[in-house]
């Protein structure tokens, strides 16, 4: 231990009296402020056990004078959301789909809702444009396969299709194909008729092969033009959307298979006022009617 | 203010009637060290042309800073009446008869190249003025040191104030000091928060402690970093912190002024016995006033250097002790060092003022100036932003038909409400419908409020003999109902082409 302070030549402060290898520390002490502050916050931490929960102790913790709880909270911050929102909501639950769409206030509030609603249970199938995809519809044109009114629209979201709603909107394609119901060479005919009446050039014997075959097997759900059946959920054929495919392969796959997607019922999982708002944000797509 | 140079008994002289004062330039680089803690500097209080010049030029920019958001300003009934205002809340900025929105930042950035030229070409011209007279910095540290010495006393009194053990006087004089200067502090951050609020309503606010917290937190930081800039670190600021004394070393060449130390007059420096001659030597008596009225705490004797802010503190000091010993004024001037060197020749001293860098910043800044001046006179009240949906990019229909979704932002910049008249060329579209409105025809009426912006969402649909490729251009107008003034963006009608 030296006895005398001794002083570094190089810096002029201080040295400890430690050496190692001829290399003496310097005595150089936290700053005063910094230990200020240390101290303070070892104050201030014993008060925060006191105030606040701090310890955990076998089956629960020390709770704090205050009795804070960031729980407690989250379910008051929303409950508070829902409070604020119950108006809002109330008068949406009161007004009919037609009454939103011409109260401007009401219909802002319903988009806003029916757009998070949208994002957070539609887009994993319809995409989060609601441009939807192979298989799955696009909500953004104007085909629809049960109806593009705001109602049709809320009556689809709350049932869902081939869903496990006991109402639920249901059509069944026959798989013409796989189950034996017409031979393979009746099945080319009936594409090349499909073509046809989405007026691409096709083959005309086929065509006319298949008139007879369509009018007994296809008509009674796509009608005898083809246009389909919104009553039935039975696709316009003459039409440019195709959901499984345009081209004659896909044509074929699609009686052959008679595929048909599945939307699962909305109704007791969201509540009607998010659904009429789901409702009110897909018609504004640009395709309702 | 007393500033009596004044030969203590105990003292040294310089001269006669004029004692030796011991400042050190304890901030100039040769003095400062790595491991040594900041020397504080106690500037000697001087009277002279520039600090008169000084105290003028800080009442001047203090008027500024507290009296502009108080200027009224009529813009009709629909805008602010705060001739300078910075509104975050509506995204708005004013400034007398300009106003600016954000999609004109480009405005906002003319200003800074024009401020930045600006500085450049004064230094060019006559050094770091800036530094020395109208930044804040110099401004509001000269006034937190004005308060020092009013309360403390002049140099020595505080320099034998901060040696003496804690008294009653002490804590007194220390304790009034710095709540003086959190007074000023406060006082600067509150009327900061002016330029961002209705600077009435926000007084009537404060006064009544109804404010929002935003502006006392804005307060409370302005009122941290005045106190703390302006009272405590004062000149390691300028030397340490601010980028300017290393920009100003590219923008100064010897031919720009500088407060300089004539050499070639005050060499060889030297005490002067009463009855001596000056012959044989230089007019500089080594009493070290120049040094010990620095707020910097360097020495002018030592050249041009990087802490030096040309406040001519110096000089004022030199001139005092110039006229006692009945020697020519201004041994420290605003001279260059091209001039000192010219006087070491025994040529005429002259300043060049127009030189190729003088006259380049110059074009620079009319340049700049001009191209806001043309701006600003014929900016559009009216404008259009167009954001074409892409997601989905297009929409097919049953018909074969293609409709492609675009976002419209009409801006009126007017101060009334106006009706604006919508087309778009380039394509015929089988429908127009404008979201929330309905099916319309074209040329379509909007009608937008007074200084807002209106969002439309715009379908078009565009039958499949109407196109002519995938990706066709589209033209989207607008025009005020007399059609003054139109504003025309161009966009894309994506069909994918599917025919």
């Amino acid at each position: 231990m030296a006895t005398q302070k001794e002083r570094d030549q190089v810096t002029g402060t201080e040295t400890t009296g430690h050496e190692w290898d001829g290399i003496k520390e310097l005595n150089t002490p936290l700053p005063r402020w910094w230990l200020g502050i240390f101290y303070a916050c070892i104050v201030w931490s014993i008060g925060y056990w006191i105030v606040m929960p701090a310890w955990p102790m076998i089956h629960s913790y020390t709770t704090g004078v205050l009795n804070h709880s960031q729980r407690d909270d989250v379910a008051a911050a929303l409950k508070a959301l829902r409070d604020a929102r119950a108006a809002k909501e109330h008068e949406l639950d009161g007004a009919t789909l037609e009454q939103i769409l011409k109260n401007a206030d009401l219909q802002q509030f319903a988009m806003a809702e029916g757009k998070a609603a949208f994002g957070d249970n539609c887009t994993p199938c319809h995409g989060s444009g609601g441009q939807g995809g192979h298989g799955y519809p696009n909500l953004n044109d104007d085909v629809w396969l049960w109806g593009g009114t705001l109602e049709d629209i809320q009556r689809t979201i709350t049932v869902g299709v081939r869903s496990t709603s006991p109402e639920t909107r249901s059509s069944q394609m026959p798989a013409f194909g796989r189950d034996g119901l017409l031979k393979p060479e009746q099945i080319d005919d009936l594409t090349e008729y499909v073509v046809h009446l989405s007026r691409r050039t096709a083959d005309a014997k086929a065509v006319a092969r298949a008139t007879k075959l369509f009018a007994e097997n296809c008509s009674s759900c796509h009608s005898n033009a083809g246009k389909g059946d919104r009553q039935y959920g039975a696709p316009n054929l003459t039409d440019n959307e195709w959901l499984y495919g345009p081209t004659r392969e896909d044509i074929h796959e699609q009686i052959w298979s008679g595929r048909g997607g599945v939307m699962p019922t909305w109704g007791g999982r969201l509540s009607p006022e998010t659904i009429k708002a789901l409702a009110v944000y897909v018609h504004s797509f640009g395709g309702g009617e | 203010m007393h500033t009596v140079i004044s030969a203590r008994d105990t003292a040294p002289m310089a001269a006669e009637g004029v004692a030796r004062s011991d400042a050190e330039a304890s901030n100039s680089a040769a003095n400062r060290k790595f491991y040594k803690a900041r020397v504080p500097i106690y500037p000697k209080m001087v009277q002279g042309r520039y600090r008169r010049i000084k105290w003028i030029v800080m009442a001047i920019t203090m008027a500024i800073y507290y009296l502009v958001p108080w200027i009224r300003w009529d813009r009709g009934p629909f805008s602010p009446h705060q001739a300078v205002l910075v509104d975050m809340t509506h995204e708005r900025f004013y400034f007398f008869f300009i106003e600016i929105w954000p999609q004109e930042v480009y405005y906002v950035t003319g200003l800074l190249i024009m401020a930045a030229v600006g500085l450049f070409l004064a230094s060019a011209l006559f050094g770091r003025l800036w530094c020395g007279y109208a930044c804040p910095q110099t401004v509001w540290t000269d006034l937190f040191i004005f308060v020092e010495n009013l309360i403390e006393g002049d140099r020595s009194a505080r320099i034998r104030l901060a040696k003496e053990s804690w008294g009653s006087s002490k804590i007194a004089k220390r304790v009034s000091k710095h709540a003086t200067w959190l007074i000023i502090a406060v006082a600067t951050g509150g009327a900061w928060v002016f330029y961002f609020t209705d600077a009435p309503t926000l007084a009537h606010d404060l006064a009544h402690g109804t404010a929002p917290i935003g502006v006392y937190a804005f307060m409370a930081l302005l009122t941290f970093t005045t106190y703390s800039l302006g009272g405590l670190m004062r000149e390691q600021v300028c030397t340490y912190m601010c980028p300017w004394p290393r920009i100003q070393g590219a923008m100064m060449d010897n031919e720009a002024l500088s407060v300089t130390y004539r050499a070639d007059r005050g060499e060889p420096r030297g005490p002067h016995k009463k009855g001596d001659s000056w012959q044989g030597r230089g007019s500089c008596i080594d009493c070290n006033q120049c040094v010990a009225a620095c707020p910097m705490g360097i020495d002018i004797r030592d050249g041009a250097q990087l802490e030096c802010i040309n406040c001519g503190l110096c000089i004022d000091a030199c001139d005092e002790v110039m006229l006692k010993i009945g020697q020519p004024l201004r041994l420290i001037a605003y001279d260059t060092d091209a001039n000192v060197a010219r006087r070491a020749r025994g040529e005429r001293a002259r300043f060049r003022l127009i030189r190729p860098r003088t006259i380049l910043y110059s074009v620079v800044l009319v340049i700049v100036g001009s191209l806001m001046m043309f701006g600003l006179s014929t900016r559009r009240t009216i404008d259009l932003d167009v954001l074409r949906d892409r997601n989905p990019n297009f929409v097919t229909l049953a018909d074969g038909s293609v409709r492609n979704g675009y976002t419209l932002k009409v801006m009126n910049r007017a101060d009334q409400g106006r009706d604006f008249w919508l087309t778009i060329r380039g394509i015929q579209p089988r429908a127009v419908n404008l979201i929330g409105v309905g099916n319309v025809s074209l040329p379509a009426k909007l009608a937008v409020g007074p200084d807002k912006v209106r969002t439309l969402r715009v379908l078009l649909t565009v039958a499949p003999h109407d196109w002519q490729n995938s990706h066709q251009r589209i033209l989207f107008s607008v025009a005020d109902a007399e059609h003054h003034e139109t504003r025309t963006v161009r966009a894309v009608f994506v069909s994918g082409d599917p025919r």
